[in-house]
């Protein structure tokens, strides 16, 4: 369906990514961590590589929780946009399919949160 | 007119000083004089079968209107001599204050804009004058909320620039776009919203939580305000049922229109209380009841009975109703968790409830709070009393729609989030809820303009690149004073000075004060 509008009504999107002066937003939810009450939103550069993004960018997000000393990220399960995924740390975020406005999910085995509540 | 006597009884000059203040064009088209009243498709076959149940007239409004004023000015006036500030439970509950007089006063002012636009949009007087009268009333409100917390700005920190945050810190984009949304629609729609879904059926849970929480924690000069509106609100909420009869009662072809809207609008109210149910549950020193409660009380009681009562017109109870019920005893936690750890960049101050509160949180959400709720609380608490406050050092993702991070959890499984994401026209959007993609698909080019406050910042819009330049410098929070942890604040240091009681002298305490 499409708004219902007095006259023509035409809308540009707010968020596109020539916006973000060269950046891109990448969102990364850890499940079983609610601790951190929404994903991440994150901006990150497209050409970053996703060994970089892992240490410069989600541990350092990541570090106030309690099993992040834990939780091997690289080595983890990893979706991309709900599609399986398996991360090259050398490759760039670009390359390895992570358009502006992904979201990847990132789950630990074995890391079930504080006191295994999912927290 | 010629009048026969000189006395006029309600009805007739009901009839006069409105229905017959209208008149039919001649010399233009009646299309071009209410040129919103057709678009959105909504039929009226015969305006004068609108009912306005109290009859009010301009002249009567005034004269009823100015002594409940000056009654409650005289209250005002005796609060602040009084320093009524001091008679308040404890300086936690100021905060309640600070985020209804950003979050919900501004909103009062824009409900006056929406009625007063909308009352000028309508062909029959009897709605114009309803919604002219209401207009006023939503003006009056915004004005005399902030006059009654303006004593509180004296005396505690964080109140000084409500209007000028309602347009920029970032989870006050939840209200402000809620309200742009329904004043950016047309005038039935705006009804449908505004007088129905959110006075009609949703009101309670706002006023009833914030008046009864200011009476149970010593705040006169709040509960004065909401003695005073209470009139203005039975009569707001009358007009609301109205409407939605009257629209409904006058074309079939109404019906899934207004269907549509009330699902629309059911979410979205409902989304924005999450922020009341907060309040209730965390921010009361005193309580009142629980959200869980209130909820029970005022939608899944009250609201049932209304949709009963609609059933004979074709309207079924909004969609995702059954989602929304099982949520209430899920979203103050998961709301007062999300307003911790990102308490650098609110207007007011958070802290993790005493032990009491907690055995209080158990009681009242059997089923969840320990569960899911207290392992994550009991952890901030012992961080916090350790001297590691916790704040989360990144954005949140946010929903395209109601601008809530995306923070609530399955229906199914509250130990998920329930995360949604689709693709429109090459763009990816992310929301919080199928409410909200629904609301979405149905009106894309409405909402993929969205002010997120997240992107915003990251664009480079918002004054700077770092939390502290946008805090301070865009929304004029004073960090660290008039946010943050609660326990070694200046407002926690004022009232245990104004109750006599020896200041905080452990060292993790004071690292708090940031």
């Amino acid at each position: 369906m499409s708004v219902n509008a007095i006259s023509e009504y035409h809308a540009e999107p707010k968020d596109r990514v020539e916006n973000f002066n060269g950046m891109q937003l990448l969102y990364v939810y850890w499940p079983k961590h609610l601790m951190f009450c929404a994903p991440f939103a994150l901006l990150v550069a497209p050409d970053m590589t996703f060994g970089a993004f892992v240490d410069e960018l989600l541990k350092p997000a990541a570090a106030g929780h309690p099993d992040s000393e834990k939780a091997d990220f690289l080595n983890a399960q990893w979706l991309l946009n709900g599609e399986a995924f398996t991360p090259d740390p050398a490759s760039t975020l670009i390359d390895s399919g992570i358009d502006h406005k992904s979201m990847l999910t990132v789950t630990t085995p074995g890391l079930e949160g504080i006191r295994g509540s999912a927290s | 007119m010629a009048i026969k006597n000189k006395k006029l009884n309600l009805k007739d000059k009901y009839q006069y000083l409105t229905r017959d203040m209208a008149w039919e064009p001649t010399y233009q088209k009646k299309e071009d004089i209410y040129p919103d009243e057709q678009f959105e498709g909504i039929k009226i076959t015969d305006w004068s079968q609108w009912e306005d149940p109290f009859r009010l007239t301009m002249d009567a409004y005034w004269k009823y209107q100015a002594e409940k004023e000056k009654k409650l000015y005289a209250i005002f006036d005796a609060f602040a001599q009084n320093n009524g500030h001091q008679n308040i439970t404890d300086a936690r509950y100021v905060n309640a204050l600070k985020l209804f007089l950003s979050g919900v006063s501004p909103l009062e002012y824009a409900a006056f804009q929406g009625y007063a636009r909308v009352g000028r949009q309508f062909s029959g007087a009897g709605a114009r004058v309803a919604c002219q009268l209401q207009a006023i009333d939503e003006l009056r409100h915004s004005q005399t909320q902030q006059h009654a917390m303006s004593h509180y700005n004296k005396h505690f920190n964080g109140l000084h620039d409500a209007a000028h945050q309602h347009d920029r810190i970032w989870f006050l984009s939840v209200p402000k776009s809620f309200f742009d949304d329904a004043r950016s629609a047309g005038p039935f729609e705006f009804l449908t919203a505004i007088s129905f879904s959110f006075e009609y059926v949703l009101t309670n849970l706002l006023f009833v939580p914030f008046m009864s929480g200011a009476a149970y924690n010593g705040d006169m000069a709040t509960v004065t305000f909401g003695f005073s509106a209470q009139s203005d609100e039975a009569r707001h909420m009358t007009l609301g049922l109205e409407v939605i009869k009257f629209i409904l009662e006058q074309h079939e072809d109404n019906v899934p229109i207004i269907q549509r809207w009330i699902d629309k609008w059911f979410w979205r109210g409902f989304r924005l209380l999450s922020l009341v149910g907060m309040m209730m549950d965390y921010m009361l020193p005193n309580k009142v009841m629980s959200w869980a409660e209130a909820w029970e009380v005022y939608y899944e009681q009250n609201g049932g009975a209304l949709f009963k009562d609609l059933e004979r017109y074709g309207i079924r109870p909004p969609k995702y109703q059954d989602v929304a019920n099982a949520a209430k005893n899920h979203v103050s936690h998961q709301a007062w968790g999300t307003f911790y750890q990102y308490s650098q960049a609110t207007n007011f101050h958070t802290w993790m409830p005493e032990e009491e509160e907690m055995t209080w949180l158990s009681e009242k959400y059997p089923e969840t709070f320990d569960k899911y709720y207290r392992a994550r609380f009991e952890h901030w608490d012992k961080e916090q009393k350790e001297g590691r406050r916790f704040y989360n050092n990144t954005l949140p993702q946010l929903c395209q729609v109601c601008q809530i991070p995306v923070i609530f959890t399955e229906k199914d499984d509250p130990s998920v989030f329930s995360h949604r994401q689709i693709k429109h026209e090459g763009e990816r959007y992310h929301f919080c809820s199928d409410g909200c993609c629904d609301i979405f698909k149905n009106e894309p080019e409405k909402y993929i303009q969205a002010w997120l406050p997240v992107h915003q910042i990251y664009q480079g819009n918002c004054g700077g690149a770092d939390v502290a330049t946008v805090v301070e410098k865009y929304y004029h929070i004073n960090l660290g004073v008039d946010n943050m942890e609660y326990h070694g604040s200046p407002d926690h240091q004022r009232w245990l000075d104004i109750k006599g009681l020896k200041p905080l002298q452990s060292n993790s305490e004071k690292k708090t004060a940031a």
